[in-house]
Protein backbone atom coordinates (compact mmCIF):
# COMPACT_ATOMS: atom_id res chain seq x y z
CA UNK A 1 0.00 0.00 0.00
CA UNK A 2 1.09 3.54 -0.70
CA UNK A 3 2.29 5.08 2.59
CA UNK A 4 0.47 8.42 2.27
CA UNK A 5 1.95 10.99 4.69
CA UNK A 6 -1.50 12.37 5.54
CA UNK A 7 -2.70 8.98 6.79
CA UNK A 8 0.52 8.21 8.66
CA UNK A 9 0.39 11.58 10.41
CA UNK A 10 -3.31 11.16 11.11
CA UNK A 11 -3.10 7.70 12.70
CA UNK A 12 0.02 8.53 14.71
CA UNK A 13 -0.98 11.87 16.16
CA UNK A 14 -4.68 11.31 16.63
CA UNK A 15 -3.76 7.98 18.26
CA UNK A 16 -1.53 9.84 20.72
CA UNK A 17 -4.12 12.57 21.28
CA UNK A 18 -6.96 10.16 21.99
CA UNK A 19 -4.59 8.12 24.17
CA UNK A 20 -3.92 11.21 26.29
CA UNK A 21 -7.64 12.02 26.38
CA UNK A 22 -8.23 8.51 27.74
CA UNK A 23 -5.87 9.05 30.69
CA UNK A 24 -7.33 12.50 31.32
CA UNK A 25 -10.82 11.03 31.16
CA UNK A 26 -10.26 8.19 33.62
CA UNK A 27 -8.74 10.68 36.04
CA UNK A 28 -5.19 9.32 36.04
CA UNK A 29 -4.19 12.94 36.03
CA UNK A 30 -6.63 15.59 37.21
CA UNK A 31 -5.19 18.99 36.35
CA UNK A 32 -7.25 22.10 37.04
CA UNK A 33 -7.26 25.69 35.81
CA UNK A 34 -4.46 26.76 33.48
CA UNK A 35 -2.61 23.47 33.77
CA UNK A 36 -5.81 21.64 32.71
CA UNK A 37 -6.10 24.03 29.76
CA UNK A 38 -2.56 23.18 28.65
CA UNK A 39 -3.09 19.41 29.01
CA UNK A 40 -6.33 19.50 27.05
CA UNK A 41 -4.79 21.82 24.43
CA UNK A 42 -1.99 19.30 23.85
CA UNK A 43 -4.46 16.41 23.53
CA UNK A 44 -6.73 18.37 21.20
CA UNK A 45 -3.87 19.60 19.00
CA UNK A 46 -2.78 16.00 18.48
CA UNK A 47 -6.25 14.50 18.07
CA UNK A 48 -7.79 17.27 15.95
CA UNK A 49 -4.58 17.94 14.03
CA UNK A 50 -4.42 14.28 13.10
CA UNK A 51 -8.05 14.25 12.03
CA UNK A 52 -7.51 17.35 9.90
CA UNK A 53 -4.44 15.76 8.27
CA UNK A 54 -6.60 12.82 7.29
CA UNK A 55 -8.85 15.09 5.26
CA UNK A 56 -5.90 16.17 3.09
CA UNK A 57 -6.00 12.96 1.11
CA UNK A 58 -9.71 13.31 0.35
CA UNK A 59 -10.69 14.21 -3.19
CA UNK A 60 -13.57 16.32 -1.86
CA UNK A 61 -12.97 17.33 1.78
CA UNK A 62 -15.82 19.86 1.54
CA UNK A 63 -18.26 16.95 1.51
CA UNK A 64 -16.71 15.30 4.59
CA UNK A 65 -19.85 15.87 6.67
CA UNK A 66 -21.63 13.23 4.56
CA UNK A 67 -19.22 10.66 6.02
CA UNK A 68 -21.18 10.57 9.30
CA UNK A 69 -24.17 8.93 7.67
CA UNK A 70 -23.24 5.29 7.02
CA UNK A 71 -22.40 4.05 10.53
CA UNK A 72 -24.45 0.90 9.99
CA UNK A 73 -21.85 -0.64 7.68
CA UNK A 74 -18.80 1.62 7.40
CA UNK A 75 -15.96 1.66 9.93
CA UNK A 76 -14.79 4.96 8.47
CA UNK A 77 -18.17 6.49 9.19
CA UNK A 78 -18.19 5.02 12.72
CA UNK A 79 -14.74 6.44 13.31
CA UNK A 80 -15.89 9.91 12.34
CA UNK A 81 -18.86 9.73 14.69
CA UNK A 82 -16.80 8.34 17.60
CA UNK A 83 -14.13 11.00 17.11
CA UNK A 84 -16.52 13.93 17.08
CA UNK A 85 -18.60 12.57 19.99
CA UNK A 86 -15.47 11.99 22.08
CA UNK A 87 -14.10 15.45 21.33
CA UNK A 88 -17.41 17.08 22.34
CA UNK A 89 -17.75 15.07 25.57
CA UNK A 90 -14.11 15.65 26.53
CA UNK A 91 -14.50 19.38 25.80
CA UNK A 92 -17.31 19.48 28.39
CA UNK A 93 -15.17 17.46 30.82
CA UNK A 94 -12.18 19.73 30.17
CA UNK A 95 -14.31 22.86 30.61
CA UNK A 96 -15.30 21.61 34.06
CA UNK A 97 -11.66 21.19 35.04
CA UNK A 98 -10.43 24.45 33.50
CA UNK A 99 -13.20 26.81 34.60
CA UNK A 100 -14.72 25.21 37.71
CA UNK A 101 -11.82 23.08 38.90
CA UNK A 102 -14.35 20.25 39.13
CA UNK A 103 -14.07 16.78 37.66
CA UNK A 104 -17.37 15.71 36.12
CA UNK A 105 -16.77 11.96 36.38
CA UNK A 106 -19.50 10.81 34.03
CA UNK A 107 -18.10 12.92 31.15
CA UNK A 108 -14.58 11.70 31.93
CA UNK A 109 -15.51 8.03 31.80
CA UNK A 110 -17.70 8.49 28.73
CA UNK A 111 -14.91 10.41 27.00
CA UNK A 112 -12.34 7.74 27.90
CA UNK A 113 -14.59 5.04 26.45
CA UNK A 114 -15.08 7.24 23.38
CA UNK A 115 -11.31 7.65 22.95
CA UNK A 116 -10.88 3.87 22.96
CA UNK A 117 -13.79 3.48 20.54
CA UNK A 118 -12.26 6.07 18.21
CA UNK A 119 -8.90 4.32 18.06
CA UNK A 120 -10.60 0.93 17.69
CA UNK A 121 -12.79 2.11 14.80
CA UNK A 122 -9.73 3.64 13.11
CA UNK A 123 -7.92 0.32 13.33
CA UNK A 124 -10.92 -1.57 11.99
CA UNK A 125 -10.81 0.49 8.78
CA UNK A 126 -7.63 -1.45 8.06
CA UNK A 127 -8.35 -4.71 9.88
CA UNK A 128 -11.62 -5.24 7.99
CA UNK A 129 -9.91 -5.41 4.58
CA UNK A 130 -9.80 -8.94 3.27
CA UNK A 131 -7.87 -7.55 0.32
CA UNK A 132 -4.86 -6.83 2.56
CA UNK A 133 -4.22 -10.12 4.37
CA UNK A 134 -1.44 -8.60 6.51
CA UNK A 135 -3.94 -6.22 8.11
CA UNK A 136 -6.89 -8.57 8.47
CA UNK A 137 -5.87 -9.89 11.88
CA UNK A 138 -6.60 -9.17 15.56
CA UNK A 139 -3.10 -7.74 15.99
CA UNK A 140 -4.09 -4.66 13.96
CA UNK A 141 -6.69 -3.28 16.42
CA UNK A 142 -4.67 -4.61 19.38
CA UNK A 143 -1.56 -2.72 18.28
CA UNK A 144 -3.40 0.48 17.46
CA UNK A 145 -5.05 0.43 20.90
CA UNK A 146 -1.95 -0.44 22.92
CA UNK A 147 0.18 2.09 21.02
CA UNK A 148 -2.42 4.79 21.54
CA UNK A 149 -2.86 4.10 25.25
CA UNK A 150 0.90 3.62 25.77
CA UNK A 151 1.75 6.81 23.88
CA UNK A 152 -0.98 8.67 25.78
CA UNK A 153 0.41 7.43 29.10
CA UNK A 154 3.91 8.50 28.08
CA UNK A 155 2.60 11.92 27.04
CA UNK A 156 0.60 12.22 30.26
CA UNK A 157 3.53 11.23 32.47
CA UNK A 158 1.96 7.96 33.65
CA UNK A 159 5.29 6.18 34.03
CA UNK A 160 4.21 2.71 35.24
CA UNK A 161 1.33 2.47 32.76
CA UNK A 162 3.59 3.67 29.94
CA UNK A 163 6.26 1.12 30.85
CA UNK A 164 3.81 -1.79 30.84
CA UNK A 165 1.95 -0.71 27.71
CA UNK A 166 5.08 0.00 25.68
CA UNK A 167 6.47 -3.42 26.62
CA UNK A 168 3.22 -5.07 25.51
CA UNK A 169 3.19 -2.98 22.33
CA UNK A 170 6.72 -3.99 21.38
CA UNK A 171 5.96 -7.70 21.73
CA UNK A 172 2.67 -7.28 19.87
CA UNK A 173 4.48 -5.44 17.08
CA UNK A 174 7.04 -8.21 16.85
CA UNK A 175 4.31 -10.85 16.76
CA UNK A 176 2.39 -8.90 14.11
CA UNK A 177 5.48 -8.83 11.89
CA UNK A 178 6.36 -12.49 12.32
CA UNK A 179 2.82 -13.70 11.58
CA UNK A 180 2.07 -10.97 9.04
CA UNK A 181 5.00 -11.84 6.78
CA UNK A 182 3.35 -15.10 5.69
CA UNK A 183 -0.29 -14.07 5.80
CA UNK A 184 -0.62 -13.23 2.08
CA UNK A 185 0.80 -16.63 1.16
CA UNK A 186 -1.60 -18.29 3.61
CA UNK A 187 -4.63 -16.31 2.45
CA UNK A 188 -5.19 -18.63 -0.52
CA UNK A 189 -5.24 -15.69 -2.93
CA UNK A 190 -2.53 -15.95 -5.55
CA UNK A 191 -2.15 -15.42 -9.29
CA UNK A 192 -3.86 -18.74 -9.95
CA UNK A 193 -7.03 -17.76 -8.07
CA UNK A 194 -6.86 -14.16 -9.33
CA UNK A 195 -6.89 -15.24 -12.97
CA UNK A 196 -8.64 -18.62 -12.59
CA UNK A 197 -6.02 -20.00 -14.99
CA UNK A 198 -4.07 -22.08 -12.48
CA UNK A 199 -5.60 -25.33 -13.73
CA UNK A 200 -3.74 -24.94 -17.02
CA UNK A 201 -0.31 -24.25 -15.62
CA UNK A 202 1.89 -21.67 -14.01
CA UNK A 203 0.59 -18.13 -14.51
CA UNK A 204 2.99 -15.28 -15.25
CA UNK A 205 2.09 -11.66 -15.97
CA UNK A 206 3.17 -11.26 -19.57
CA UNK A 207 2.04 -7.78 -20.47
CA UNK A 208 0.42 -5.13 -18.25
CA UNK A 209 -2.65 -3.28 -19.54
CA UNK A 210 -0.71 -0.09 -20.15
CA UNK A 211 2.91 0.81 -20.68
CA UNK A 212 2.72 3.46 -17.97
CA UNK A 213 1.59 3.38 -14.39
CA UNK A 214 -1.93 3.93 -13.07
CA UNK A 215 -3.92 4.71 -9.93
CA UNK A 216 -4.04 1.07 -8.87
CA UNK A 217 -0.30 0.59 -9.14
CA UNK A 218 0.46 3.87 -7.35
CA UNK A 219 -2.00 3.15 -4.55
CA UNK A 220 -1.58 -0.57 -3.97
CA UNK A 221 1.84 -1.68 -5.15
CA UNK A 222 4.67 -0.18 -3.14
CA UNK A 223 7.66 -2.40 -3.71
CA UNK A 224 10.46 0.15 -3.50
CA UNK A 225 10.05 1.03 0.17
CA UNK A 226 10.16 -2.59 1.30
CA UNK A 227 13.83 -2.83 0.42
CA UNK A 228 14.94 -1.43 3.76
CA UNK A 229 12.10 -2.93 5.78
CA UNK A 230 14.34 -4.94 8.11
CA UNK A 231 16.50 -1.96 9.08
CA UNK A 232 13.41 0.21 9.50
CA UNK A 233 11.82 -2.39 11.75
CA UNK A 234 14.82 -2.27 14.06
CA UNK A 235 14.92 1.55 13.97
CA UNK A 236 11.16 1.65 14.65
CA UNK A 237 11.41 -0.71 17.61
CA UNK A 238 14.38 1.21 19.00
CA UNK A 239 12.77 4.64 18.71
CA UNK A 240 9.21 3.71 19.65
CA UNK A 241 9.98 1.39 22.57
CA UNK A 242 13.60 0.80 23.59
CA UNK A 243 14.71 4.43 23.95
CA UNK A 244 11.53 5.67 25.71
CA UNK A 245 11.72 2.70 28.09
CA UNK A 246 15.32 3.59 28.86
CA UNK A 247 14.42 7.23 29.50
CA UNK A 248 11.53 6.15 31.74
CA UNK A 249 13.79 3.93 33.84
CA UNK A 250 16.30 6.73 34.38
CA UNK A 251 15.65 9.06 37.33
CA UNK A 252 12.81 11.42 36.38
CA UNK A 253 13.81 14.58 34.62
CA UNK A 254 11.74 16.79 32.27
CA UNK A 255 14.35 16.63 29.51
CA UNK A 256 14.38 12.82 29.62
CA UNK A 257 10.58 12.81 29.55
CA UNK A 258 10.52 15.10 26.49
CA UNK A 259 13.14 12.96 24.76
CA UNK A 260 11.12 9.83 25.52
CA UNK A 261 8.03 11.37 23.92
CA UNK A 262 9.96 12.65 20.88
CA UNK A 263 11.65 9.32 20.35
CA UNK A 264 8.35 7.47 20.74
CA UNK A 265 6.59 9.71 18.20
CA UNK A 266 9.42 9.29 15.68
CA UNK A 267 9.30 5.54 16.26
CA UNK A 268 5.53 5.27 15.82
CA UNK A 269 5.78 7.32 12.61
CA UNK A 270 8.34 4.78 11.35
CA UNK A 271 6.17 1.84 12.39
CA UNK A 272 3.12 3.39 10.72
CA UNK A 273 5.09 4.00 7.55
CA UNK A 274 6.02 0.31 7.57
CA UNK A 275 2.41 -0.65 8.35
CA UNK A 276 1.41 0.80 5.00
CA UNK A 277 4.55 0.21 2.92
CA UNK A 278 4.77 -3.47 3.86
CA UNK A 279 1.09 -4.24 3.36
CA UNK A 280 0.42 -6.22 0.20
CA UNK A 281 -2.91 -5.67 -1.56
CA UNK A 282 -4.13 -8.66 -3.58
CA UNK A 283 -4.75 -6.48 -6.65
CA UNK A 284 -0.97 -6.45 -7.13
CA UNK A 285 -1.26 -10.10 -8.17
CA UNK A 286 -2.96 -9.03 -11.41
CA UNK A 287 0.24 -7.14 -12.18
CA UNK A 288 2.46 -10.04 -11.14
CA UNK A 289 3.58 -8.02 -8.14
CA UNK A 290 2.93 -7.96 -4.47
CA UNK B 1 -27.41 3.49 1.63
CA UNK B 2 -24.30 1.35 1.81
CA UNK B 3 -26.17 -1.59 3.27
CA UNK B 4 -26.36 -4.19 0.54
CA UNK B 5 -29.88 -4.86 -0.71
CA UNK B 6 -31.18 -8.44 -0.50
CA UNK B 7 -29.91 -10.40 -3.50
CA UNK B 8 -31.85 -9.26 -6.55
CA UNK B 9 -33.57 -11.77 -8.85
CA UNK B 10 -32.10 -9.93 -11.80
CA UNK B 11 -28.30 -9.90 -11.85
CA UNK B 12 -27.02 -8.03 -14.86
CA UNK B 13 -23.41 -8.71 -15.72
CA UNK B 14 -20.83 -9.75 -18.25
CA UNK B 15 -19.47 -13.09 -19.35
CA UNK B 16 -15.96 -12.80 -20.74
CA UNK B 17 -14.60 -15.55 -22.94
CA UNK B 18 -10.87 -15.95 -22.39
CA UNK B 19 -10.75 -18.43 -25.27
CA UNK B 20 -11.95 -15.88 -27.78
CA UNK B 21 -10.42 -12.62 -26.56
CA UNK B 22 -7.65 -11.56 -28.92
CA UNK B 23 -6.34 -8.76 -26.70
CA UNK B 24 -7.09 -5.92 -29.12
CA UNK B 25 -8.12 -3.48 -26.33
CA UNK B 26 -11.09 -2.24 -28.39
CA UNK B 27 -13.31 -2.69 -25.31
CA UNK B 28 -10.92 -0.47 -23.32
CA UNK B 29 -11.17 2.30 -25.89
CA UNK B 30 -14.93 2.10 -26.42
CA UNK B 31 -15.45 2.05 -22.63
CA UNK B 32 -13.30 5.11 -22.15
CA UNK B 33 -15.01 6.82 -25.09
CA UNK B 34 -18.56 6.23 -23.90
CA UNK B 35 -17.92 6.87 -20.25
CA UNK B 36 -15.86 10.00 -20.69
CA UNK B 37 -18.54 11.60 -22.87
CA UNK B 38 -21.66 10.61 -20.99
CA UNK B 39 -22.64 9.86 -17.38
CA UNK B 40 -20.69 11.54 -14.59
CA UNK B 41 -17.23 13.06 -14.44
CA UNK B 42 -15.05 12.46 -17.52
CA UNK B 43 -12.24 9.92 -17.31
CA UNK B 44 -9.23 12.21 -17.19
CA UNK B 45 -5.71 11.60 -18.45
CA UNK B 46 -2.58 13.07 -16.95
CA UNK B 47 0.34 13.90 -19.23
CA UNK B 48 -1.39 12.08 -22.10
CA UNK B 49 1.15 13.05 -24.78
CA UNK B 50 4.14 13.36 -22.46
CA UNK B 51 6.78 11.02 -21.13
CA UNK B 52 4.72 9.46 -18.34
CA UNK B 53 1.08 9.20 -19.45
CA UNK B 54 -1.48 7.89 -16.99
CA UNK B 55 -5.24 7.97 -16.86
CA UNK B 56 -8.50 6.62 -15.50
CA UNK B 57 -9.88 3.47 -17.10
CA UNK B 58 -12.88 1.37 -16.08
CA UNK B 59 -11.72 -1.63 -18.05
CA UNK B 60 -8.17 -2.85 -18.56
CA UNK B 61 -6.83 -5.81 -20.51
CA UNK B 62 -3.98 -7.79 -18.97
CA UNK B 63 -2.10 -10.54 -20.80
CA UNK B 64 -0.86 -13.64 -19.01
CA UNK B 65 1.50 -16.39 -20.06
CA UNK B 66 0.42 -19.78 -18.72
CA UNK B 67 2.99 -22.54 -18.85
CA UNK B 68 1.51 -26.06 -18.59
CA UNK B 69 3.64 -28.90 -17.22
CA UNK B 70 4.01 -30.19 -20.75
CA UNK B 71 3.65 -28.48 -24.07
CA UNK B 72 3.85 -24.93 -25.23
CA UNK B 73 3.03 -21.88 -23.12
CA UNK B 74 -0.31 -20.17 -23.81
CA UNK B 75 -0.88 -16.46 -24.01
CA UNK B 76 -4.22 -15.44 -22.52
CA UNK B 77 -5.66 -11.96 -22.82
CA UNK B 78 -7.63 -11.00 -19.78
CA UNK B 79 -10.04 -8.05 -19.75
CA UNK B 80 -10.92 -6.93 -16.25
CA UNK B 81 -13.60 -4.51 -15.08
CA UNK B 82 -16.08 -4.33 -12.19
CA UNK B 83 -17.64 -7.74 -11.49
CA UNK B 84 -20.76 -6.23 -9.84
CA UNK B 85 -20.33 -8.58 -6.87
CA UNK B 86 -23.33 -9.76 -4.89
CA UNK B 87 -21.41 -9.23 -1.63
CA UNK B 88 -19.68 -6.10 -2.81
CA UNK B 89 -17.12 -5.09 -0.12
CA UNK B 90 -16.63 -1.73 -1.86
CA UNK B 91 -20.22 -0.74 -1.08
CA UNK B 92 -20.33 -1.47 2.64
CA UNK B 93 -17.08 0.39 3.45
CA UNK B 94 -18.29 3.66 1.89
CA UNK B 95 -18.74 6.26 4.66
CA UNK B 96 -21.06 8.56 2.72
CA UNK B 97 -23.49 6.26 0.96
CA UNK B 98 -22.10 7.31 -2.43
CA UNK B 99 -21.45 3.67 -3.33
CA UNK B 100 -24.50 1.52 -3.73
CA UNK B 101 -25.77 -1.67 -5.29
CA UNK B 102 -29.04 -1.37 -7.14
CA UNK B 103 -31.82 -3.52 -5.71
CA UNK B 104 -33.53 -3.96 -9.08
CA UNK B 105 -30.66 -5.32 -11.21
CA UNK B 106 -27.59 -5.60 -8.99
CA UNK B 107 -25.48 -2.96 -10.76
CA UNK B 108 -22.90 -1.37 -8.44
CA UNK B 109 -22.71 2.39 -8.91
CA UNK B 110 -21.18 5.53 -7.38
CA UNK B 111 -23.19 8.67 -6.81
CA UNK B 112 -20.38 11.06 -7.63
CA UNK B 113 -21.94 14.08 -5.96
CA UNK B 114 -21.78 12.23 -2.60
CA UNK B 115 -18.25 10.82 -3.06
CA UNK B 116 -15.60 12.41 -0.84
CA UNK B 117 -12.78 10.64 -2.67
CA UNK B 118 -11.44 8.79 0.38
CA UNK B 119 -10.47 5.80 -1.74
CA UNK B 120 -11.52 3.19 0.81
CA UNK B 121 -13.80 1.40 -1.70
CA UNK B 122 -10.84 0.91 -4.02
CA UNK B 123 -8.90 -0.54 -1.06
CA UNK B 124 -11.75 -2.96 -0.36
CA UNK B 125 -12.02 -4.19 -3.97
CA UNK B 126 -9.75 -7.17 -4.66
CA UNK B 127 -10.04 -6.76 -8.43
CA UNK B 128 -8.80 -3.22 -8.96
CA UNK B 129 -12.14 -2.31 -10.48
CA UNK B 130 -12.32 1.17 -8.99
CA UNK B 131 -10.04 4.03 -9.88
CA UNK B 132 -9.92 7.48 -8.35
CA UNK B 133 -9.98 10.11 -11.05
CA UNK B 134 -6.93 12.29 -10.49
CA UNK B 135 -8.62 15.42 -11.82
CA UNK B 136 -12.13 15.12 -10.39
CA UNK B 137 -11.15 13.51 -7.06
CA UNK B 138 -14.06 11.08 -7.21
CA UNK B 139 -14.17 7.33 -7.59
CA UNK B 140 -14.90 6.01 -11.06
CA UNK B 141 -16.04 2.52 -11.90
CA UNK B 142 -17.83 0.45 -14.53
CA UNK B 143 -21.54 1.31 -14.61
CA UNK B 144 -22.35 -1.62 -16.88
CA UNK B 145 -23.28 1.27 -19.19
CA UNK B 146 -26.46 1.83 -17.22
CA UNK B 147 -27.02 4.86 -19.47
CA UNK B 148 -27.07 2.62 -22.57
CA UNK B 149 -28.79 -0.59 -21.54
CA UNK B 150 -32.08 1.09 -20.56
CA UNK B 151 -31.78 3.97 -23.02
CA UNK B 152 -34.75 4.03 -25.32
CA UNK B 153 -33.21 6.79 -27.41
CA UNK B 154 -30.69 4.28 -28.71
CA UNK B 155 -31.50 1.69 -31.35
CA UNK B 156 -32.16 -1.65 -29.71
CA UNK B 157 -28.91 -3.26 -30.85
CA UNK B 158 -26.97 -0.54 -29.03
CA UNK B 159 -28.68 -1.17 -25.67
CA UNK B 160 -25.78 -3.15 -24.28
CA UNK B 161 -22.51 -2.06 -22.65
CA UNK B 162 -20.11 -0.27 -25.00
CA UNK B 163 -17.41 -2.91 -24.46
CA UNK B 164 -19.77 -5.71 -25.50
CA UNK B 165 -21.10 -3.76 -28.47
CA UNK B 166 -17.62 -3.08 -29.78
CA UNK B 167 -15.85 -6.42 -29.19
CA UNK B 168 -14.83 -7.63 -32.66
CA UNK B 169 -14.22 -11.23 -31.58
CA UNK B 170 -17.45 -11.82 -29.67
CA UNK B 171 -15.55 -12.43 -26.43
CA UNK B 172 -17.90 -10.35 -24.29
CA UNK B 173 -21.49 -11.22 -23.49
CA UNK B 174 -24.04 -9.21 -21.55
CA UNK B 175 -27.17 -10.50 -19.87
CA UNK B 176 -29.06 -11.53 -16.75
CA UNK B 177 -27.00 -14.01 -14.78
CA UNK B 178 -29.78 -14.34 -12.22
CA UNK B 179 -31.99 -16.08 -14.82
CA UNK B 180 -30.75 -19.66 -15.31
CA UNK B 181 -32.38 -19.79 -18.76
CA UNK B 182 -30.70 -16.67 -20.12
CA UNK B 183 -28.14 -16.99 -22.91
CA UNK B 184 -25.32 -15.89 -20.64
CA UNK B 185 -26.26 -18.33 -17.86
CA UNK B 186 -26.41 -21.18 -20.34
CA UNK B 187 -23.05 -20.18 -21.75
CA UNK B 188 -21.58 -20.21 -18.25
CA UNK B 189 -23.07 -23.63 -17.52
CA UNK B 190 -21.90 -25.06 -20.83
CA UNK B 191 -18.36 -23.74 -20.74
CA UNK B 192 -17.65 -24.00 -17.01
CA UNK B 193 -17.60 -20.27 -16.29
CA UNK B 194 -15.73 -19.34 -13.10
CA UNK B 195 -15.37 -16.56 -10.52
CA UNK B 196 -12.19 -14.55 -9.96
CA UNK B 197 -10.74 -14.92 -6.45
CA UNK B 198 -13.69 -16.95 -5.12
CA UNK B 199 -11.92 -17.18 -1.74
CA UNK B 200 -12.46 -13.45 -1.23
CA UNK B 201 -16.16 -14.22 -0.76
CA UNK B 202 -17.37 -11.37 -2.97
CA UNK B 203 -19.68 -13.58 -5.11
CA UNK B 204 -18.98 -11.84 -8.41
CA UNK B 205 -21.83 -11.68 -10.91
CA UNK B 206 -19.48 -11.45 -13.92
CA UNK B 207 -18.10 -14.79 -15.01
CA UNK B 208 -15.05 -15.80 -17.01
CA UNK B 209 -15.01 -18.66 -19.51
CA UNK B 210 -11.77 -20.65 -19.46
CA UNK B 211 -9.66 -21.11 -22.57
CA UNK B 212 -10.64 -24.33 -24.34
CA UNK B 213 -8.07 -27.11 -23.94
CA UNK B 214 -5.50 -27.15 -26.70
CA UNK B 215 -5.61 -30.34 -28.74
CA UNK B 216 -2.35 -32.15 -29.41
CA UNK B 217 -1.93 -32.90 -33.10
CA UNK B 218 0.28 -35.86 -33.88
CA UNK B 219 3.23 -34.65 -35.88
CA UNK B 220 2.39 -35.40 -39.49
CA UNK B 221 4.72 -34.18 -42.20
CA UNK B 222 3.76 -35.54 -45.56
CA UNK B 223 6.83 -34.10 -47.22
CA UNK B 224 9.28 -35.67 -44.82
CA UNK B 225 9.82 -38.91 -46.77
CA UNK B 226 10.69 -36.87 -49.86
CA UNK B 227 13.14 -34.78 -47.98
CA UNK B 228 15.29 -37.53 -46.50
CA UNK B 229 18.46 -35.65 -46.02
CA UNK B 230 22.04 -35.93 -46.71
CA UNK B 231 23.73 -38.55 -48.78
CA UNK B 232 24.93 -41.42 -46.62
CA UNK B 233 27.77 -42.11 -49.02
CA UNK B 234 29.64 -38.91 -48.62
CA UNK B 235 32.91 -38.15 -50.22
CA UNK B 236 35.90 -35.94 -49.78
CA UNK B 237 36.95 -33.73 -46.88
CA UNK B 238 33.47 -33.38 -45.32
CA UNK B 239 33.09 -37.18 -45.25
CA UNK B 240 36.48 -37.64 -43.65
CA UNK B 241 35.72 -34.91 -41.08
CA UNK B 242 32.35 -36.52 -40.25
CA UNK B 243 34.01 -39.89 -39.69
CA UNK B 244 36.89 -38.44 -37.74
CA UNK B 245 34.66 -36.45 -35.37
CA UNK B 246 32.26 -39.39 -34.90
CA UNK B 247 35.11 -41.66 -33.90
CA UNK B 248 36.31 -39.30 -31.20
CA UNK B 249 35.11 -40.07 -27.66
CA UNK B 250 31.60 -38.55 -27.27
CA UNK B 251 31.27 -37.93 -31.00
CA UNK B 252 27.78 -38.07 -32.62
CA UNK B 253 27.21 -41.15 -34.77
Amino acid sequence: MHPAPSVIIFTTFSGLGFGLLFWLGVGALVPTGLSAFIWFAIAYIFAVGGLLASTFHLGHPERAVKAFSQWKTSWLSREGICAVATLIIMALYGAGLVFAGARIGIFGWLGAAGAIATVFTTSMIYAQLKTVPRWKHWTTPALFLVLSLGGGALLGGQVIEALILLLIASSLQFYAWVTGDTRLAQSGTDMASATGLGHIGKVRAFEPPHTGTNYLMREFIHVVGRKHAQQLRIIGLGLAFALPLLFLLLPFNHIFAALAVLSHVAGVLTLRWLFFAEAEHVVGLYYGKR
Amino acid sequence: MTQLPPPSAKKLGLVIDLDTCVGCHACVISCKGWNTENYGAPLSDQDPYGAAPSGTFLNRVHSYEVQPDQGAAQLIHFPKSCLHCEDAPCVTVCPTGASYKRAEDGIVLVNESDCIGCGLCAWACPYGAREMDAKEGVMKKCTLCVDRIYNENLPEEDREPACVRTCPSGARHFGDLGDPDSDVSQLVAERGGFDLMPEQGTKPVNKYLPPRPKDQEPEIDILAPYLEPVAEDGKGFAHWLDKALSSLPGGAQ
